[in-house]
């Protein structure tokens, strides 16, 4: 094999929750009663717009979280041996932003280097100037073409992007509208009806089919200080950043239903008790009480190498072992609100009823309870993911956050703070940082709103 | 109401030892003190005996929880766990790696802090109170939608973005006020600002999505129908009964926070360079200074147990209907 794959703690627990979330949207699937708010959820033109874009970011997660080690040319010996160094998937895909590295800044779109450099020319004059890039923009011999280059290819791929987009769209429309007798007003009905949605799809397509065409040839959002391209960087970042978000609730999500249930079905001293964990964990400063489990993490990795036997791996391990701490520390939220409408519905008719008639405990909580508590569950856990996406950067910006070799934006952010300060100012590192964890968290968030609309029992409908 | 408070006060007791377990088991359990030894030394220059020596000058030659070789009471005082961490139920927070006594660097420090973030909280509620308030009133109009939209935007925002950009912005561009630092008296205005400006920016879009939340709650209620019912203005309805009820809610979050005011905010103090506890909790982390940690968790807990009980008393003074007992 050219390939050894290779899964790591983070990839394992990733595909875990991938295989759990689609169990859930089968069995939903199946049961109108379960359906009907999904179905408000995508009669929202945000939600679909939001959720468009966030699943671009997942699938860009999803193929970040491959990984394997590709094997070294064969040596005499005959045995295949494999680099030691894990890539993934999508650095696969994206080979070229990977490996095209430059000598330092340059600034997005550039053919030269941020800073001037002395150059020997052809004649053996040495002079001060800005050297040109080693690959962003190389093919160009005449510079004084760069602008209409650059924009030649960001019209060129969007055109592509556009047209691409366009075939996607008809393609979901014709099957849509398979098998219905009146194909004409069916297809009046989903476009007036997905408006938005076809037109986010259009304009996402134009723009990454620029964005792609431009890559190809230039660093689109620059390089870095060791000449890294951003864009790269940026990309990779979201898988960080999508796993802290959802990994983490593989950790809250039992504790805080088993313990938030318990408390609230069968109060006494259980509920006391665990009215006492959440008092003790809530009551510690968030970041402290990280940041101290981090620094611990951090003494058990150092004093245990011979637990990994490479960088990505040790690196892996932090970062599950973030997404625990930060798993720990944030239950708390969940189980108080699981308690207390667990408190409220046990008092029902139905829950009492149920117990006249000698429903076992455990039946009742599984069949009676769990299913009245699973928009709440829903909704606290769609609404912690922006929360665990935005808190990482400002924990990696302490230094308990993951670990400094992994790409992550609060590692970005963190890299480029200091060079705002210099003369002149590279501030696209900084910009790419925070515009791709704006656009994920400001999906999720609204996302999250029209989840929460759709599922919260308080505000009655008509329909 | 004092034997209340008084029971209230005992609850705490058992938390507190919590809060002291759990830090004591994370700080010395799960690694011994040789592993913090190794770490401060650094990989070059560990010997067994420059870590006994070590563990000599902090205090951590002891064993852990019961001296077996020591007397009477002194087979629970003369452990680590009596020495560095039962102690803090005393306030005496002992000493940091470099010898300096934490107290005193608390009190120090705490008036910093206090600068930063007591303005920020008092104008930041106010902000967001009076823009929920605005939103409440026009509700479910374009400009409610318009509003709401921007909150949304406002916390999508990463709060190291509010911080980098507006010291950029206001310091670099506009060059109004200095970019960092940190002047006692009246002086101390001009560094003040930003951090503070910042501060409010950074919080109004969840607060005040979250108040508008509360008040159309307030609004849908019975009480508010019947005031519009006998003729109130809106502006009356709103300010005198929505908004009086919407306090009860309100409170239970905010007043909570109000003593964890003196831990200060360990971003805004880092960036701006501000002496006070946020950042000194910071510095410590980095130079992984856990006994300052340690402290400052202590502390956190303290003050996050006083906010619970002025939450209770505060729901006294908005509601006559509650009477603690």
């Amino acid at each position: 094999m050219s390939f050894m794959p290779e899964i790591l703690w983070s990839d394992g627990l990733v595909f875990i929750l991938l295989a759990a979330l689609a169990v859930c949207a089968w069995y939903v699937r199946r049961h109108e009663h379960l359906l009907l708010p999904w179905r408000r959820v995508g009669q929202n033109a945000t939600a679909t717009v939001s959720l468009l874009v966030l699943s671009l970011f997942v699938i860009v997660g999803l193929l970040d979280s491959l990984h394997y080690r590709a094997a070294l040319p064969e040596n005499n010996t005959g045995e295949t041996v494999y680099t030691p160094e894990v890539v993934s998937v999508f650095d696969k895909l994206v080979q070229p932003l990977r490996t095209q590295t430059e000598k330092t800044y340059s600034a997005p779109l550039a053919i030269t280097l941020y800073a001037k450099e002395s150059i020997t020319d052809a004649q053996g004059n040495i002079m001060r100037d800005y050297p040109r890039l080693q690959f962003g923009g190389a093919h160009l011999s005449d510079v004084s073409l760069h602008d209409t280059d650059v924009f030649k290819r960001a019209l060129l791929g969007a055109m592509v992007g556009l047209l691409i987009g366009l075939s996607i769209i008809s393609l979901s429309l014709i099957l849509c509208c398979v098998g219905n007798k009146d194909i004409y007003t069916q297809l009046i009905k989903i476009i007036s009806r997905r408006g938005a949605l076809i037109v986010a799809t259009l304009i996402i397509a134009a723009f990454i089919g620029a964005i792609a065409n431009l890559a190809s040839v230039y660093h689109v959002l620059g390089t870095d200080k060791v000449g890294q391209d951003v864009l790269y960087l940026a990309l990779k970042s979201i898988r960080t950043g999508l796993v802290i978000g959802t990994v983490t609730t593989l950790v809250t999500l039992p504790l805080g239903l088993l313990l938030g249930i318990a408390a609230g079905y069968l109060r006494g001293w259980v509920d006391d008790v665990v009215q006492y964990l959440y008092t003790v964990l809530n009551s510690i400063p968030s970041v402290l009480l990280i940041a101290a489990a981090v620094l611990m993490m951090q003494v058990i990795i150092e004093t245990h190498p011979e637990w990994f036997n490479n960088s990505a791996s040790r690196a892996d391990l932090r970062l599950v072992s973030l997404c625990v701490i930060l798993g720990i520390t944030s239950w708390t939220g969940l189980c108080r609100l699981l308690r207390g409408e667990t408190l409220k519905l046990r008092e029902l008719d139905y829950i009492q009823a149920a117990q006249a008639f000698g429903v076992s405990s455990m039946r009742i909580l599984t069949r009676h309870i769990m299913p009245n508590l699973m928009h709440i569950i829903l909704i606290v856990l769609v609404l912690d993911f922006s929360a665990l996406v935005l808190a990482e950067a400002v924990l990696s910006y302490v230094g308990v956050g993951v670990d400094p070799s992994m790409i992550s934006f609060g590692t970005m952010i963190n890299g480029a703070r200091l060079e705002m300060g210099r003369e002149p100012m590279v501030w696209w590192a900084l910009a790419a940082a925070f515009g791709f964890m704006l656009a994920l968290v400001l999906a999720a968030n609204l996302f999250a709103d029209a989840v929460r609309d759709a599922f919260d029992p308080r505000l009655n409908r008509a329909d | 109401m004092i034997a209340y408070l008084i029971r209230r006060i005992l609850y705490a007791v058992p938390i507190l030892i919590g809060v002291n377990l759990l830090t004591f088991a994370l700080f010395f359990v799960v690694n011994t003190p040789d592993d913090m030894a190794r770490m401060q030394l650094g990989v070059k220059r560990v010997t067994p005996e420059s870590i006994e020596k070590w563990k000599q000058q902090h205090g951590y030659d002891k064993p852990l929880m019961l001296n077996k070789d020591a007397s009477a009471m002194d087979k629970i005082t003369d452990t680590i766990f009596w020495q560095k961490s039962a102690r803090m139920f005393a306030f005496d927070f002992g000493e940091s790696d470099d010898g300096r006594s934490i107290s005193r660097e608390i009190t120090t420090r705490m008036g910093p802090s206090l600068a930063i973030a007591l303005p920020t909280f008092i104008i930041g509620l106010m902000v967001a109170i009076s823009f929920a308030l605005i939103l409440a009133m026009f509700r479910a109009t374009a400009f409610d939608i318009a509003g709401v939209s921007f909150c949304v935007l406002l916390m999508s925002i990463s709060g190291l973005f509010y911080i980098i950009g507006g010291q950029f912005l206001v310091s670099k561009v506009l060059h109004l006020v200095p970019i960092s630092g940190y002047a006692s008296g009246p002086d101390s205005f001009r560094f003040v600002l930003l951090p503070v400006v910042i501060g409010v920016i950074g919080g109004i879009g969840a607060s005040s999505r979250w108040y508008r939340s509360i008040f159309l709650d307030e609004i849908g209620k019975d009480y508010v129908r019947t005031a519009r019912a006998k003729g109130l203005p809106e502006l009356t309805v709103l300010f005198r009964h929505v908004l009086k009820n919407a306090m009860i809610p309100i409170l239970t979050g905010v007043v909570v926070i109000i003593p964890l005011l003196f831990m200060g905010s360990l971003l805004t103090e880092s960036f701006f360079g501000i002496p006070g506890l946020g950042s000194y909790t910071i510095d410590a982390i980095n130079a992984q200074d856990f006994s300052i940690v340690r402290a400052m968790v202590f502390l956190g807990s303290m003050l996050y147990i006083l906010g619970l009980v002025l939450t209770d008393i505060s729901y006294t003074m908005v509601d006559p209907r509650v009477r603690l007992t």
